[in-house]
């Protein structure tokens, strides 16, 4: 008797496109995808915990190393909930800048989601042409803290330095050239007849679905719910800002990568603005040297390139935190893994990867 | 249409063997073994030209340089990788079916080179101009299909399974739509002798009179030779290296030279079939030869760094509900065709 059965392939650790060290085991039937389970912890390095060991000047490299390509936004969501917690009013010109920056990151950041995408559709051309004008977002960070990826430059109380007239000038001529850029990507990978087959589609995630899961960020807003911290939950200076935030209809593919699209010239519509009224003042508040926040705990999100950045904070009155958890939107996302796969083809279980836009050092902590 | 100097060259070297060996028939076997070396130094020597050209055109087409170190302008580049190939050390899968793991890569590279038999490279230079030629680079080509299964199964890994199993439905798919849009081709010439074919485009190119089929064989041959947007055989970013997975350094190496050797086939077929082959005028039919076959080759590199992959099914769906129709539309097309050129002529 002829039967057919379905067998199981372990898709990662390694593997060229999990983005890092993700396994995914997949039941597969012939090509058609069964079941698919992420399984994280691969790069876990314990920061939580690492955390509880250091004062709370010293918990921000950490953060760091979370979400590495956009630690901008962490390291703001971090000094957020700590200053909330310790109540300490920040300069108008630290919330300029650091939503300048946090902007910034999350250009760069949809952009390698851009170039990670096209190269997981086979497209290794649409992958450098983001990648390289990154790389001048990654030249303005270096000129403005010295470090192209693991920045710290948000610090508790402010920021670290003012710009100077050079990074201005840098910023000016990026956000210039950016629509010429954004062109060259849609010219290359929107416009283009194969992967608009590959993307229109696939993988749905309906709104509903998406808010049990309790997925955020532009994921989120692909399925048709407009929920935007900047706007819904609006802190440091983003009331002062006219920006849209755009949404998706069906939840696929196609529209997770639209909105990220989309929302890079919103960023940079945010930037211009910020650029044009940044404040004179102090860039940090006067906060004291050994910070002791009362005891106490708080819950405090920003909005990252991934989604809800949130940090809960336990204080129990002395230097070093006595808990910290994080909402790391990269793992929250992720469980959505298997409502996108199911029923679709392999090579569809890259492409929701790669349109979930994790990134493995969140994923793990 | 005047001799070709390879003509002239080959006629000159069986006239020197003769006086050498004093027998006409060691001669010219001696010559038929000489021009079999000839034939694999030359696809050697293009693999490495098409491995510089392909790193150099994908730098050019992404905004970077490629290559530019080794040697010249970086013409060394492909020996030195060679080198490195060759001195890795050779790693056999525990489970593999270790003997017929280990012939695929040396076999694969045998139907890809046997096609190379009945291409006419030059008036004239042909290896075998046999009556069914391009019946038989049909027939060949298709044979490679059965290696990549033999490397997928042998590995026994389920990534190389998985790219065997999609190598044979897509081989499959591509080679029924190049059958077809061929058989346009051969309708009008009325032979399957491949300088017949040749020689029937001496007053117009058949991309001129079969634009459709020449389309039609384009797409399928891009399938055929797993390149991208079809390279769903090797889809680095879904099954990491489909059959090749397991293979690393000189048996690697193998499954390389014969993917470009195919690409060379492929590139040579289409100048053959619907370029007008050796013809153009001024310059000898070699050099018209190359300067063609490079240029089609270049398209096909430049297709591959510009475009992202379809998926299984889109493929198939491609090749079965658009290409195949089309081929067989043209194929009644050609015939009302020449039907009616008979009819005024």
């Amino acid at each position: 008797m002829i039967k057919t059965e379905t067998y199981q392939l372990s898709m990662g650790p390694v593997h060229p496109s999990t983005h890092g060290v993700l396994q995914v085991l997949l039941t597969l039937d012939g090509e058609k995808v069964v079941d698919s389970v992420p399984c994280m912890g691969y790069l876990h390095r314990g920061i939580e915990k690492l955390m509880e060991a250091r004062t709370y000047f010293q918990c921000l490299p950490y953060t760091d190393r979370l979400d590495y390509v956009s630690a901008m936004n962490n390291n703001f969501s971090y000094c957020h909930a700590v200053e909330k917690l310790a109540a300490i009013d920040i300069p108008e010109k630290a919330q300029y800048l650091r939503v300048i920056m946090a902007e910034l990151n999350r250009i760069a950041s949809h952009m390698i989601f851009i170039g990670s995408l096209a190269v997981d559709i086979g497209a290794t051309t649409g992958m450098i042409y983001p990648f390289r004008d990154r790389e001048r977002i990654l030249d303005i960070f270096n000129e403005l803290c010295g470090a192209r990826m693991t920045y710290s430059y948000i610090r508790i109380g402010g920021v670290r330095s003012d710009l100077s007239s050079a990074i201005v000038d840098m910023i000016n001529k990026f956000l210039a050239d950016l629509p010429s850029m954004l062109d060259e990507y849609n010219n290359l990978l929107t416009g283009n007849e194969i992967f608009q087959h590959r993307l229109k589609g696939t993988s749905l995630l309906s709104g509903e679905q998406a808010r049990r899961l309790g997925i955020t960020g532009p994921m989120l807003r692909a399925s048709g719910i407009d929920y935007d911290l900047r706007k819904d939950n609006t802190y440091s200076s983003y009331d002062n800002f006219e920006f849209s935030v755009p949404l998706g209809k069906n939840g696929d593919n196609w529209d997770r990568y639209i909105v990220r699209v989309k929302e890079i010239s919103e960023s940079a519509k945010i930037i211009r603005q910020a650029l044009d009224g940044i404040p004179d003042g102090q860039i940090t508040a006067k906060v004291p040297k050994v910070l002791r926040p009362p005891k106490g705990e708080i819950y405090d999100t920003t909005e990252g390139p991934r989604g809800e950045v949130g940090y809960h904070i336990v204080s129990d009155g002395s230097a070093k935190p006595y808990r910290i958890h994080i909402r790391r939107p990269s793992f929250i996302n992720l469980q959505a893994l298997n409502i996108l796969c199911k029923g679709y083809l392999v090579g569809d279980v890259v492409v929701a990867m790669s349109t979930i836009d994790p990134i493995l050092g969140e994923v793990d902590c | 249409m005047h001799e070709g100097l390879l003509v002239n060259l080959t006629v000159f070297l069986t006239r020197i063997a003769e006086f050498i060996f004093g027998n006409i028939f060691i001669a010219q076997l001696f010559i038929v073994l000489l021009e079999i070396v000839v034939i694999f130094a030359v696809i050697s020597l293009a693999v490495i030209i098409q491995v510089y050209m392909e790193r150099r055109i994908c730098g050019l087409i992404q905004d970077r340089f490629g290559p530019n170190r080794v040697g010249p302008f970086g013409l060394l580049q492909t020996v030195a990788d060679m080198i490195k190939l060759m001195s890795k050390e050779d790693i056999v899968p525990a489970k593999a079916e270790k003997l017929l793991w280990g012939i695929t890569p040396m076999l694969l590279f045998i139907p890809a080179a046997l096609v190379y038999a009945v291409f006419p490279f030059d008036n004239g230079v042909i290896f075998a101009d046999i009556g069914i030629g391009i019946f038989f680079v049909i027939a060949v080509m298709s044979q490679g299909v059965l290696l990549f299964l033999l490397g997928g199964y042998a590995s026994e890994n389920k990534y190389s399974f998985m790219g065997a199993m999609r190598a044979v439905a897509q081989m499959l798919s591509s080679e029924i739509p190049i059958a077809f849009s061929i058989l346009a081709i051969v309708m009008m010439t009325g032979s399957l002798r491949m300088s017949d074919i040749v020689s029937a485009q001496s007053g117009i190119w058949f991309i001129a009179v079969q634009p459709l089929a020449f389309i039609i064989f384009i797409i399928a041959m891009l399938m055929e030779t797993n390149r991208t947007p079809f390279d769903l055989v090797e889809g680095e970013a879904e099954i990491i290296a489909g059959p090749f997975t397991e293979y690393s350094g000189m048996r690697w190496a193998l499954f390389f030279l014969a993917e470009y050797t195919n690409l060379l086939a492929a590139a040579i077929l289409t100048v053959t079939l619907f370029l007008g082959g050796w013809q153009g005028p001024f310059l000898p039919g070699i050099s018209w030869f190359i300067l063609k076959v490079f240029a089609v080759i270049f398209v096909f590199m430049w297709i591959r760094w510009t475009f992202p992959r379809t998926r299984i099914d889109q493929m198939m769906a491609l090749s079965w509900k658009v290409l195949l129709p089309l081929a067989l539309f043209n194929i009644m097309a050609t015939g009302i065709g020449i039907y009616i050129y008979k009819w005024i002529y």
